[in-house]
């Protein structure tokens, strides 16, 4: 899937990515990051309701291509400039994270977020 | 790689929003290295983790990272408060943060975990009252 199609299918507003036809290949979602960490799976996007500079850095720990925003939350110009300085993709959605997950994953974006041992 | 290659950073206690600068910049002197992803990616996620606990519980500190040809070592350094029990601090789910830091996306009890798990080996040396050093070694 890419970041275009997945920005349509949770009727997002893609607000930083120069790419929007890169390959999304895994996904996962949660507010802790710590949790998000534990979980290493390539090219993956982190859906998240939590907004704060550490979601973009974690997504960069992670080498991750995109972070979304859920419930219409919208990161600010500072995280966007982090974003952007990272290659990550950008996206807020106004899906609650139950739904924006459950639509990917029923469009075929699996987890695949076994803990790496 | 025949001569070994420090980088020191301070890393500021008391600003949350610009924890994890270090991270982002030995990530990016890694790749400059030429050093293989995946390794890059345990280094700074390990590194990270250590980063965040500083800024949380310690008020800032050190990170030494050093690579040379058989291994990248990070070493961090704190004058918090110290771990009183380490093997309670190892176990994941088990974090004394306080309820702020959860808001913030941390404090669930995985930090050190993450950070054994994605290195090849982690000593942690602390002393209640006196602070903590954490090293740890991912090989190449």
């Amino acid at each position: 899937m890419t970041i275009r199609e997945m920005s349509q299918l949770l009727d997002a507003e893609i607000l930083c990515g120069d790419c929007p036809d890169t390959q999304v290949k895994s996904a996962c979602g949660s507010d802790m990051m710590s949790d998000v960490l534990a979980f290493v799976k390539n090219r993956a996007v982190l859906l998240t309701g939590l907004v704060n500079a550490q979601v973009i850095h974690t997504a960069e720990m992670m080498d991750m291509v995109c972070v979304v925003f859920v419930r219409s939350k919208k990161p600010g110009d500072d995280m966007i400039r982090l974003a952007q300085e990272s290659g990550i993709a950008v996206l807020t959605s106004p899906k609650r994270m139950y739904e924006a997950c459950g639509i990917l994953y029923s469009h075929g974006l699996k987890g695949d977020g076994e803990i790496d041992e | 790689m025949s001569e070994s290659l420090t980088f020191h950073y301070e890393v500021d206690g008391d600003n949350f929003t610009s924890a994890g600068q270090a991270s982002v910049k030995v990530k990016k002197h890694l790749r400059e290295l030429g050093l293989d992803a995946e390794t890059i990616r345990r280094v700074s996620i390990a590194m990270y983790e250590g980063e965040i606990n500083m800024v949380i519980h310690a008020s800032g500190g050190f990170a030494d990272v050093t690579v040379d040809d058989k291994c990248v070592t990070i070493v961090l350094t704190d004058r918090g408060p110290g771990i009183a029990d380490v093997e309670q601090a190892m176990q994941e789910g088990f974090s004394t943060a306080r309820d702020n830091i959860r808001s913030l996306g941390f404090g669930a009890g995985m930090g050190l975990p993450n950070m054994k798990r994605y290195t090849d080996s982690m000593e942690i040396n602390s002393v209640v009252g006196e602070g903590t050093v954490i090293t740890m070694k991912v090989n190449l």
